[in-house]
């Protein structure tokens, strides 16, 4: 199926180039032999704890630490007066805003840091943390994003100077407001829904930590640290501390999941800095399960009244959506500057319609920060479940088969590149031909046959559909940066004598096998077998500069630079083999590991050889000046943009409400794929999201601001039980610009799958009249929409 | 990660050691079984007792055997083995669906039934089990050994009748030949706690209930049980109507609250609904089919 030729195979056994191969970090990990932050320990390493608000919205009367520090084996009690000195006490986020790294005025969110004790060992730093006596002066919470906004609620953000509102942005828009109006006009069909996709948490496996070693000898900071950008980290660690950049070594080493938490930065990574600067010791901070869930970078939380207009006929004429977002105490967002709302704006989805329109405002409530995470490719999985639930309620409302609405609307593949009415530019894409594979694996029509013999006998089975494009792979450049570093990424390509090679990346795997899938791709422009090249990554002292995993970014960003830097150094290798068979460059022709000369292939020199020529006695051309190694910083054109269909069986139980998902059919586009088995591994997992977040997964907070999501039994992740055996298929339509094609999956399912799950629900339930219900639709969330109850899952249950 | 406070330790070899253990430490020392319930209450310093008194290593109080016209079942049996045993399947099949639904394989590898029962959390399955079933609890402690009535066995939420320095040592249940059992339950996902279960047996004799227990867990149903329902169905036939009267019964002496596990009203359908379904399937049972 795949369009990729099958690559040679190595001596090991593994494709020279792309095909099947087990991952090559795997073997550390299966022998518990992986090295994640927590695993680092120092000679001398003292060890922390994080004092938390019990309050989402409080001013902090006094904090008395003198119990705390008498406590035997505590080094350092830092409060926000301690980091106030150091004019450390507020830090900025990735968006431009401020947050505090320790509360000094107020606290704006439960959990929010107070103080940072340093002890001997874990236990005892935790047991000091019961010693320090904070005094509170509780205020009213802001929990309702649509609260926030009336004119006596409590101003959250007083610490802006002259701030009078919970406003963070007050309007960004897209697509052209006037022309949508319009059509909405002249519309026969217009659908309006209010959709909500509702607070959710990434929870890696790993929660967040750090080890600080502030050397005091020679002024050099080794910080290791669960970041997905170590680069862009240190940059901002050597802005707001003012530390010499050269005296900053981020290290990222095993990350045991990212999802996108692991790209702000944390108050207690700024804490253990301190406190390593303070003690003249390596410090380690590491949250707790709990601390991860309440405090650091959730997702979504955008409610949304999206509407569409259609003919008669179903020919989709327009869409508009308008977003409130709520960020939290702090706005902590990740993304391209240039885009407050993320990608929402990609809203329009994969259909053919002229028009369409979006404004978005944000507020701030007193909850943890965030809002990008999860593998929402910057807010497209909250635009993917707009416009693919709005479908489905417009295909009530015109009593069509959603299948037969989607496939009259999609792109056709002349249509590309397509200029989308929000201003993106689709750069390819045979929608329709994927659809028809993934209904086909459904059998999409007898399960319609099925559906409708059940019902008669009083079964509730449903089938739903979600059609998706991403946008991913930022930059270029200039229109993407994260507080003024541009969205490029470098990459090193070094081939030893032996021809054996390494490549140095900018981007930090948290678990997508980058060790395996980039050997991959230079295997394939060089002939080098996969097993000979080495992957050095989230070192910042030891790569390339570049803005990390996230976003899909790696493949689509470095792979590229990969790529190019491999074909580079592939152009330096026939210098060097024209010198070596003493011919002229162009008289030589490369087959895969190999340039040999042209009507007589017999005489060639390998890759291998070549690299033992490159650094050998070898008088080289002039101009060439020897070893085998080349640089490159990749600056993408354009985003590229993978796609697929998604189909979901569920049955639903209407006397409990209980949802089973039947089946669940992947079809997905990611152009050619360098390791099918990771991008099944990813598709897998992205999927095990969709059904988590579609039927379990939500962080509420009651109406004191208290977070009822905040351990793993209140915080439901699927597990086995919950997922049915994944039916994947692809089909192959390579990015036009990028230099392999590949168009980065590592979000797709996540961002894909949600309205999937809910479209079959919703579908199974519709004879009750239900068109449209919230996530998560627990047992009871089903039970209530039966009933025709409308609930606000995002707050407490009464 | 996340640390207890500080604690004492030490392992009980007997039940008189166990005992004399407690005495030694004081008030504020507590058993430990699975420790799947009183550890993460530790870890996140809900619960900081002075000492742990390990009863893993006391051989007595393990397993499952027929006593008379008893099943006896020791307070450390672990879930895993109640799930697995014959004696239960063939008398009494709502231990099987119960615990085929508790937790996930790490925790009914460890967590024990005296633990759960002593734990008396209110969405305890094996509490609604022990409830309907109509069993004892052997409970020893300095002043001796008593026997009380599992509904009686509970106190409350986390309370029960087994005071400090003493310890439940066994759980008894009447074996009733010819008694169907069915236990149903509505979790919001594989190893959460109930969102509302029902657990019933039904003895249907020429024609008629003679006898019938129905428990409840997570749905405020006092000892977790309801009389008020069973004395609905004893002495009707096991028709569709009276069943569906006697489920309805059930669910109004429920009084549940709301979490986010749903809301009050819906965990009331619920009582009603599985109480039916259960009902159902033990009655069918108890007539053969
Ligand atoms: C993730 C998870 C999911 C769970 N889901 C469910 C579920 O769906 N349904 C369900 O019913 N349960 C569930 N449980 C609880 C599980 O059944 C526990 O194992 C049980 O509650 C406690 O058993 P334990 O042996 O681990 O007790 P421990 O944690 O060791 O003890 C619990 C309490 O009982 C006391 N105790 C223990 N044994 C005795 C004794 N012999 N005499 C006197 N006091 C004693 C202890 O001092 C302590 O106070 C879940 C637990 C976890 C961790």
């Amino acid at each position: 199926m795949t369009a990729v030729e099958d690559a040679p195979l190595s001596a090991a056994g593994n494709p020279i180039g792309f095909g099947r191969m087990h991952r090559k970090e795997d073997v550390r990990f299966l022998r518990g032999q992986g090295n994640y932050v927590d695993d680092v320990n120092l000679p001398g390493m003292l060890h922390s704890a994080i004092l938390r608000s019990p309050y989402a919205h409080a001013r902090i009367v006094s904090i008395d630490t003198s119990a705390a520090l008498a406590l035997p084996g505590v080094h350092a009690v830092i409060t926000g007066e301690t980091l106030a000195g150091l004019g450390l006490a507020w830090m900025p986020t990735l968006s431009y805003d401020t947050q505090a790294v320790l509360a000094t005025d107020k606290v704006r969110f439960q959990g929010q840091e107070v103080a940072f004790v340093v002890a001997d060992n874990r236990y005892i730093a935790r047991d000091a943390l019961e010693l320090i006596d904070v005094e509170y002066d509780p205020l009213p919470a802001v929990v309702d994003a649509k609260k926030a906004l009336d004119p006596d609620a409590p101003i959250i953000r007083d610490d802006k100077e002259g701030k009078t509102d919970n406003v963070v942005y007050e309007k960004w828009e897209a697509g052209d407001e006037a022309a949508t109006d319009a059509a909405f006009a002249a519309a026969d069909v217009v659908v309006t829904e209010d959709i909500l996709y509702p607070r959710v948490h990434p929870a890696p496996m790993e929660t967040c930590g750090s080890v600080a070693h502030m050397d005091p000898v020679t002024g050099k900071l080794k910080l290791w640290t669960t970041t997905q950008a170590p680069h862009a980290h240190r940059t901002v660690y050597a802005l707001v501390a003012g530390l010499p950049e050269q005296n900053i070594q981020v290290i990222s080493p095993d990350i045991g999941g990212g999802f996108g938490n692991k790209v702000p930065i944390y108050p207690g990574y700024v804490c253990s800095i301190v406190g390593s600067i303070v003690t003249g010791r390596p410090v380690k901070w590491m949250e707790d399960r709990s601390e991860n869930l309440m405090s650091t970078g959730f997702a979504r939380d955008y409610h949304m009244n999206v509407s569409i207009a259609s003919t008669k006929e179903g020919k989709i004429l327009a869409v508009k959506v308008d977003v409130l977002a709520d960020h939290g105490a702090f706005n902590g967002v990740a993304q391209p500057t240039k885009y407050p709302a993320g990608f929402f704006h990609i809203f329009t989805g994969s259909y053919d319609y002229p028009a369409a329109y979006c404004a978005v405002k944000a507020v701030y409530t007193n909850k943890a920060p965030g809002g990008v995470a999860y593998a929402c490719s910057f807010r497209i999985t909250e635009a993917v479940y707009a416009i693919e639930r709005i479908v489905d309620c417009l295909a009530a409302e015109l009593a069509m088969d959603p299948a037969e609405l989607r496939l009259k609307n999609l792109l056709r593949p002349e249509q590309f590149p397509y200029t989308t009415p929000t201003g993106w530019e689709y750069d390819s894409g045979d929608y329709e031909k994927t659809m028809r594979v993934a209904m086909g694996i459904a059998g999409y029509d007898d399960l319609r046959k099925e559906q409708a013999e059940k019902r008669a006998k009083g079964e509730y089975m449903g089938i739903g559909i979600s059609f998706f494009t991403e946008g991913v792979g930022a930059g270029p450049r200039k229109h993407m940066d994260i507080l003024g570093l541009g969205m490029a990424d470098g990459c090193d390509l070094r081939v030893h004598p032996t021809g054996k090679a390494q490549v140095r990346l900018s981007v930090q795997s948290q678990g997508q096998g980058h060790e395996t899938t980039f050997a991959q791709i230079v295997a394939h422009e060089l002939g080098i077998p996969p097993e000979d090249i080495e992957v050095i990554h989230g070192d910042t002292d030891n790569t390339p500069f570049g803005l990390g995993t996230y976003g899909s970014r790696s493949t689509p960003v470095s792979g590229a630079a990969a790529a190019l830097v491999a074909r580079k150094v592939r152009d330096k290798a026939r210098l060097i083999a024209a010198a070596a068979l003493e011919c002229a460059p162009d008289d030589l022709e490369w087959e895969l590991g190999r340039w040999y000369v042209k009507g007589d292939p017999e005489r060639g020199r390998t890759i291998q050889e070549i690299a033992m020529d490159a650094h050998s006695a070898l008088e080289l051309p002039e101009g060439v000046e020897g070893h085998l190694d080349a640089q490159v910083v990749y600056n993408p054109p354009n985003l590229t943009y993978p796609y697929g269909c998604y189909i979901c069986v569920v049955d639903v139980d209407p006397g409990t409400g209980q949802v089973k998902v039947r089946r669940f059919i992947a079809v997905d586009d990611c152009g050619p794929r360098i390791n099918p088995m990771i991008v099944e591994g990813q598709v897998h997992g992205g999927l095990a999201d969709g059904v988590g977040m579609a039927l379990m997964e939500v962080i509420a907070f009651d109406e004191d601001g208290n977070n009822l999501g905040g351990s793993f039994m209140d915080y439901l992740l699927p597990t086995s039980m919950e997922c049915p055996d994944w039916e994947l298929g692809e089909t192959v339509t390579p990015s036009p610009h990028h230099p392999i094609g590949a168009k980065g999956v590592g979000e797709s399912a996540t961002v894909g799958s949600p309205a999937a799950v809910v479209n079959a629900v919703i579908d199974a339930i519709s004879p009750f009249g239900v068109r449209h219900a919230d996530m998560p639709l627990t047992p009871a969330n089903v039970w209530r929409a039966i009933q025709g109850r409308n609930v606000r899952t995002d707050l407490a249950v009464e | 990660m996340q640390t207890p406070a500080p604690v004492d330790y030490a392992k009980a070899t007997s039940v008189a050691d166990a005992l004399a253990k407690l005495q030694e430490h004081g008030e504020e020392a507590r058993v430990i079984a699975g420790g799947h319930s009183l550890l993460p209450m530790m870890k996140l310093r809900l619960a900081r007792p002075d000492a742990l008194i390990d009863l893993n290593d006391i051989p007595e109080l393990t397993g499952i055997r027929i006593e008379g016209t008893e099943i006896v079942v020791g307070a450390m049996t672990r879930h895993r083995e109640i799930l697995e045993s014959a004696i239960l399947a063939e008398h009494y099949p709502i231990f099987r669906e119960a615990e085929r639904l508790i937790a996930d394989p790490i925790v009914r590898n460890r967590g024990t039934i005296g633990g759960s029962m002593c734990q008396a959390d209110p969405s305890a399955d094996l509490s609604a089990v022990g409830s309907a079933l109509k069993g004892s609890a052997v409970v020893v402690g300095p002043g001796g050994t008593r026997t009380v009535p599992l509904r009686e066995f509970h106190q409350g939420p986390y309370e029960t009748v087994v005071g400090p320095g003493e310890i439940l040592t066994e759980v008894r249940y009447p074996i009733r030949p010819g008694a169907g059992s069915a236990y149903e339950k509505v979790e919001r996902r594989a190893g959460d706690w109930g969102v509302a279960t029902s657990g019933v047996y039904v003895v249907v004799s020429g024609g008629v209930v003679t006898d019938c227990g129905i428990g409840l867990a997570a749905v405020g149903a006092e000892h977790y049980c309801s009389p008020e329902g069973e004395a609905a169905l004893v002495g009707k036939e096991p028709t569709e109507e009276n069943l569906a009267a006697a489920a309805a019964a059930t669910a109004e002496s429920c009084s549940p609250n709301a979490d986010q596990r749903g809301p009050a009203d819906y965990k009331k359908h619920l009582a009603n609904e599985l109480t039916l379904r259960a009902l159902r399937r033990a009655a069918r049972a108890s007539q053969g089919a």
